[in-house]
């Protein structure tokens, strides 16, 4: 039983809330209701008296000035029906949680263990059937995997006398807490079986050489001797299908393949990582002096400055936000947060970036099963992205969204994040971390429940009937900022060793990577600390709960580490120890129920072969459209889904905390140009700055993936430059998400989606080492797939290119917005008949054409010169040509600065005005230079194809000549309107 | 030798504008430290031995229930005397976004008659989203508060999504009016009242109101954001205006601490 305590906005004042959705059931659903009125309601599952219940009620619960609210009756009024949505068990609760502090301070004393508040929210519809009333809740309010709901009428309500309309969320399914052993002595085809059931996610030779593991008499011994049964316990078996996960060993990147290249030759690749990524920053490594550690932490760390060091990382999180968009995108940037947080002695985040994928949100056909409108997983990702990091107070600098229908299978959400850290810490060079044997396993944070169980090797599947809904879980960043508040202040103080985030495989991820220095780990599992009671102990030892941290405390300073973390209010739990056993070790109320040797667990799994060949390209006719008039082409290319102004999902998100913007996302006289990469300045008192810009180009993968990914670079790249960046001094990332490349019956096309990885991979390590772009982290995730009966939908091969660069004067960055009337315009870079992917084509239907080709040699150096001549401040505006080409760089440039253009295209010598237009040539700006220091900058520019267009003007007209005439004749307004209209929700 | 100014800077729970106000404070030239709340709660000495209170931005307690209601309340059980002494000590207060909510729920504003009583709200702004967004403001020349003396105008981010102001009814609305307790309202770029037109007040705010004072004009809460504009380079247009190098949100900081100097 509970005592229910409902809120409303008093009667006679606007719901902003029941407004606003009644607005988003027109525009998402086509559904008109006359009215939606939201009231909160807080099912106090807790012994409190009346007395203590109309306290709450009144001092914690309600508004005094605008809000009306009951105990156990409801107070909704002038309704046809009523939907009441909450959580389903285990769902973290996050309102429920602060509800319980809450009433802990007004009542002045702690609620008993088990005691609890569960949030939940009620819409009163007027206005609409029952079928209607159900059809939003189950396409706009609930999501069935995470939440209950229900409709109930007038009548029905006023029957329940103020009772629960949907029943307590409390767990009560209970694992039992035993071990089972497990029989690998079965045939070849039941352990693939098994791998399947039990959600193991391995495959036949991983499975045997867990199977010869056990058979080994060494191990035999060993397991007598520590009283275990010969047989694998399940803990055991799970912590090695989590170790050995795609997600975490990586193996697709580490297998041996044989690739056939497209003259034919094959040859061998002993590790696409090896070979490419490592390589190159093992090359430019050389080059710069800036490298402090890159690859075997959470994240890359760089220098900033004399006393400072920066980390950036990003992952993705693509299959739970498939099912969860809200819960899945969340859990991706507190946990990317999490990265940073670990990434050296702990790094203090100071920036966020996120990079989504969607099909289209106007799509209109079928939605396959399981998966859900790409509308409603727009917008659930952006809410997730924009409370995780707005609650975690990061300032969100960077992203971008991108459409193609193929997303529809699975959302890409990327999110990133950039860390500052003292270079020394408590006297230690704060990159270097290390785990010793004796210290205390620590675990802080959240608490652990079901949730987030097997998702590192859900992540390495594709998405099936079976997905389980226990892979989602909510984000907690309250939770998350006090022990990261915390941490730092642990941090100063020298309180630990080494630190790790719980990601993916949780306990048994971080404790098995943290002992592999000191070589081994005791860890009890029954110490710790559970959201509820009933999980069996490898579910505690994997759960992916989130909002912990694993720190390694030595003995001494255990006793401060807890003392700290009590006052505020943290929870921090000793789980056991390091050890030098060569053993990761797990008991549970005193009975050891794992051993495994840290050598099998890392090294253990086996190799595997692939083949790679990529099959015949067809013939792509490039068919040239040649009109009079290109102004309406412009228009439909600004209006498109891939260019447009996604102002209204970016200024939800806040950019500004911290106090470092120097560039914002948008930029100019109104405040609403796209500008190129983010400029911060982290340190006070110093001018010293970052610039961060990202690149992604799916739309060249199935023209050339090797273009794709040169394409994805130069992007980035280019935007920095924009801003006033330097060469030499840029730091990269690579994020790729794939399509199943294992060829197999399943997936037919294995070999060419491999052959289009080791693409990839080529251009990747090229096209780095050309622009001297160390690769300091990255990540990879492979089986972005949906497969449901006959219907297969995979991604286009995507990588996200995140490029950051320390600079050395944020004063002297440039934005992209043009400044003053008289103003010469410029085009930098060569432009060709490079229409292949291009949103202009994609506007008119074709498929044809040629993907970009990058010259990353002629474009370094022109580079180099562009920033020569915006360090000498020559440069009023800088903007990158990249979706739309040139036509729309110019466009935004003119409507930003809220100024005209007049423009000739002639002198840039192309042939074709289509092309000139809206070719997307890559490695281009839009520059305008004030008309006294043109000379100066065409000397700067002397060879790098700085060619002039024309003149800003003190006008609204944006006029285009070309070798037919006038091309395009707007005002900037219509220009603007065009580019907003889309996506202004 | 002027006397050194203390200022606390509270953190804790979520809140999240601390450091930048911190820096803010010491680039005014106070003595700024960040103080946990429980440390303050177990050692409210400090706060005795400090002239400045500064409750920063941020998502205290996820803003559940509503922004600012779970800290107010236990700002009020866990720290209400020792603030109170604090106010009575003639020393100074501000709120800004999430603070200035915190302040108003707890009734530290608008502070009529001495007491803490919720006599406004801050709540959902009319678009129901959180928004990132340049305003103009504009300093009522008649207020008593000493934190915009000699600000005219202004220019601020606001970063909220529960910024709207409503008094509970128009006698409050016109006390505060009387009292000069109307700090500043959202405006047009020219300087004209904004009269609820979005984005110009971007929450639908009463009146325009985006800060108010209390009686005596030491205890100050705003929305917008005085901590994320102290450099020039902080301002969306700075690349195409010619702005002073130094941000012009520092400025309320400034009189705070020269006022502290002066007076206490």
């Amino acid at each position: 039983m509970a005592d229910r305590i409902e809120v409303a906005i008093l009667a006679d004042r606007p719901d902003p809330a029941g407004q606003a959705l009644r607005a988003r059931l027109h525009e998402d659903l086509g559904i008109t209701v006359a009215d939606v009125r939201v009231i909160d309601v807080y099912a106090i599952h807790a012994a409190l008296t009346p007395e203590e219940l109309e306290r709450v009620r009144v001092e914690l619960f309600t508004d005094p000035i605008i809000q009306e609210s009951a105990v156990n009756r409801s107070i909704a009024r002038h309704y046809d029906f009523i939907i009441e949505v909450g959580f389903r068990p285990g769902v973290t609760d996050n309102v429920g949680r602060s509800s319980v502090e809450g009433i802990q301070d007004t009542l002045g004393r702690a609620l008993a263990p088990g005691e609890t508040v569960f949030k939940s929210r009620q819409y009163a519809v007027r206005g609409a059937t029952r079928a209607t009333c159900e059809a939003i809740a189950r396409r706009a309010l609930a999501n069935d995997l995470i939440e209950q709901w229900v409709v109930n009428s007038a009548e029905e309500v006023a029957a329940l006398r103020g009772g629960s309309l949907l029943g307590l969320p409390i767990v009560t399914e209970r694992s039992e807490a035993v071990v089972h052993e497990v029989d690998l002595e079965i045939p070849d085809d039941a352990l693939v079986a098994m791998s399947r059931d039990r959600m193991l996610a391995l495959d036949l030779r991983e499975m045997q050489a867990i199977q010869a593991y056990y058979r080994d008499p060494g191990v035999r011994a060993q397991r007598e001797k520590a009283g275990l049964p010969p047989r694998p316990t399940d803990i055991e078996l799970e912590i090695l299908a989590q170790t050995w996960s795609e997600h975490c060993k990586h193996k697709i990147f580490n297998a041996l393949i044989r690739y056939t290249d497209p003259d034919g030759n094959t040859h061998e690749i002993d590790s696409l990582f090896k070979t490419y990524v490592k390589a190159t920053t093992e090359i430019v490594g050389k080059r710069v002096d800036w490298l402090m550690s890159v690859f075997h932490d959470n994240a890359g760390i760089i220098r900033f400055d004399e006393n400072h060091l920066f980390a950036l990382k990003a992952e993705t999180h693509n299959s739970p936000s498939a099912l969860d968009p809200y819960g899945g995108a969340m859990t991706g940037i507190v946990g990317v947060n999490r990265d940073i947080l670990g990434a050296g002695m702990g790094c203090r985040c100071i920036f966020n970036t996120d990079v989504f994928c969607f099909a289209s949100p106007f799509y209109d056909g079928e939605i396959p099963e399981r998966l859900l409108h790409p509308r409603r997983v727009l917008r659930g990702v952006h809410a997730g992205v924009k409370d995780g990091g707005n609650q975690s107070g990061i300032p969100d600098i960077n992203g971008a969204i991108v459409f193609h229908d193929r997303f529809l299978g699975k959302p890409l959400v990327f999110c990133g994040t950039g860390g500052l850290i003292p270079a020394v810490v408590a006297g230690r060079p704060s990159h270097i971390k290390q785990a010793l044997p004796g210290d205390r396993i620590v675990m802080t944070g959240g608490r652990i429940g079901k949730d987030g169980i097997h998702g590192a090797t859900f992540s390495s599947e594709e998405l099936h009937e079976g997905s389980p809904a226990t892979a989602v879980q909510i984000g907690d960043p309250i939770t998350q900022k006090k022990m990261a508040d915390f941490l730092m202040e642990a941090r100063d103080f020298g309180l630990y060793n080494c630190i790790t985030d719980n990601g993916a495989g949780g306990l048994s991820s971080s404790v098995g990577e943290m002992a592999q220095k000191p070589g081994g780990a005791v860890v009890h599992l029954d110490r710790a600390p559970l959201k509820y009671a009933g999980l069996a102990p490898w579910e505690i030892f994997l759960s992916e709960a989130q909002e912990r941290m694993t720190l390694a405390v030595p003995p001494d300073k255990i006793e401060a580490f807890l003392d700290l973390a009590r006052r505020r209010e943290v929870e921090a739990t000793v789980l056991g120890e390091f050890t030098d056993s060569g053993f990761l070790e797990c008991f549970y109320e005193g009975r050891r129920i794992a051993s495994l040797s840290m050598d099998f667990l890392h090294n253990g799994v086996p190799k595997m072969r692939l083949e790679a060949e990529l099959a015949p390209a067809p013939p792509r006719p490039d068919i040239r459209v040649a009109r009079a008039d290109y102004t309406d082409d412009l228009k439909a290319v600004l209006a498109s889904l891939n260019v447009c102004s996604k102002e209204s999902f970016v200024r939800m998100y806040d950019h500004e905390v911290l106090a470092q913007s120097v560039l914002k996302e948008f930029q100019g006289v109104c405040h609403d140009g796209p500008g190129d990469a983010g400029v911060i300045k982290p340190v006070p008192d110093s001018w010293k700055g970052l610039a961060v810009a990202c690149g992604i180009c799916p739309k060249y993968s199935d023209l050339d993936a090797y273009a794709m990914m040169a394409c994805a670079i130069d992007e980035a790249v280019r935007n920095l430059i924009a801003v006033g960046a330097r060469m030499g001094t840029i730091a990269g990332l690579d994020n790729f998400c794939w399509p199943d490349p294992v060829q197999s019956e399943k997936t037919p096309d294995g070999r060419h989606k491999l052959a289009q990885l080791v693409r990839c991979c080529q251009a990747l390590h090229e096209v780095c080492v050309a622009y001297d772009i160390p690769l300091i982290s990255g990540k990879d995730s492979m089986k972005n797939d949906y497969k449901i009966g006959d219907t297969k939908i995979s991604i286009p091969p995507t990588v996200l290119f995140t490029a950051v660069a320390v600079m050395d004067d944020v004063r002297r960055a440039v934005s992209m917005d043009v400044k003053r009337p008289g103003d010469l315009v410029y085009i930098v870079g060569e432009t060709r008949a490079e229409l292949g992917g291009s949103e202009w084509y994609a506007v008119l239907g074709e498929t044809g054409g040629a993907a970009p080709q990058l010259h990353p040699r002629t474009a370094r150096t022109r580079y180099e010169k562009l920033h020569a001549a915006i360090a000498a401040g020559l440069v009023a505006s800088c903007h990158d040509c990249s979706d739309g080409g040139l036509a729309v760089a110019l466009a935004e440039s003119a409507f930003a600065g809220g100024l005209g253009m007049r423009l000739d295209l002639c002198p840039m010598g192309v042939g074709h005005d289509g092309v000139a237009l809206f070719s997307e040539s890559q490695s281009r700006f839009v520059v305008t230079v004030a008309p006294d220091r043109a000379a100066a900058f065409e000397a700067a520019l002397a060879g790098a194809g700085a060619v002039r267009l024309g003149e800003v003007t003190n006008d609204d007209r944006f006029v285009i000549q070309g070798s037919a005439g006038v091309l395009v004749n707007a005002t900037i307004t219509e220009l603007k309107d065009a580019w907003q209209r889309t996506l202004r929700w | 030798m002027p006397v050194t100014v203390k200022a606390i800077i509270l953190t804790g729970f979520g809140i999240n504008c601390d450091n930048e106000t911190t820096q803010a404070l010491r680039r005014a030239g106070a003595d700024a430290a960040r103080v946990h709340l429980n440390d303050l709660a177990a050692n409210p000495e400090l706060l005795h031995r400090a002239h400045i209170l500064a409750i920063p931005g941020g998502f205290s307690f996820g803003d559940d229930i509503a922004s600012g209601k779970i800290l107010a309340n236990r700002l009020r059980y866990r720290l209400g005397a020792p603030i109170r002494r604090f106010i009575a000590d003639g020393k100074l207060i501000i709120g800004i976004c999430n603070g200035f909510q915190v302040m108003v729920k707890m009734g530290i504003l608008p502070f009529f008659d001495g007491e803490f009583v919720q006599e406004t709200t801050l709540t959902n702004n009319d678009s129901s989203r959180f928004e990132n967004r340049w305003v103009h403001l504009a300093a009522n020349p008649d207020s008593p508060c000493v934190w915009t003396r000699g600000i005219a105008r202004l220019e601020l981010p606001i970063r909220h999504g529960e910024g709207k102001f409503i008094p509970r009814d128009e006698a409050v609305l016109r006390r505060l009016g009387d009292n000069g307790q109307i700090v500043v309202r959202y405006c047009r770029p020219d300087g004209a009242p904004a009269r609820g037109a979005f984005p110009f007040n971007p929450n639908g705010a009463v009146d325009d109101i985006a800060g108010i004072c209390d009686p005596s004009g030491r205890i100050f809460g705003m929305m917008p954001h005085p901590e994320a504009f102290v450099d020039f380079t902080n301002h969306p247009r700075w690349t195409r205006e010619s702005l002073p190098e130094e941000g012009a949100g520092l400025q309320v900081f400034r009189n705070a601490v020269e006022y502290a100097e002066r007076a206490l």
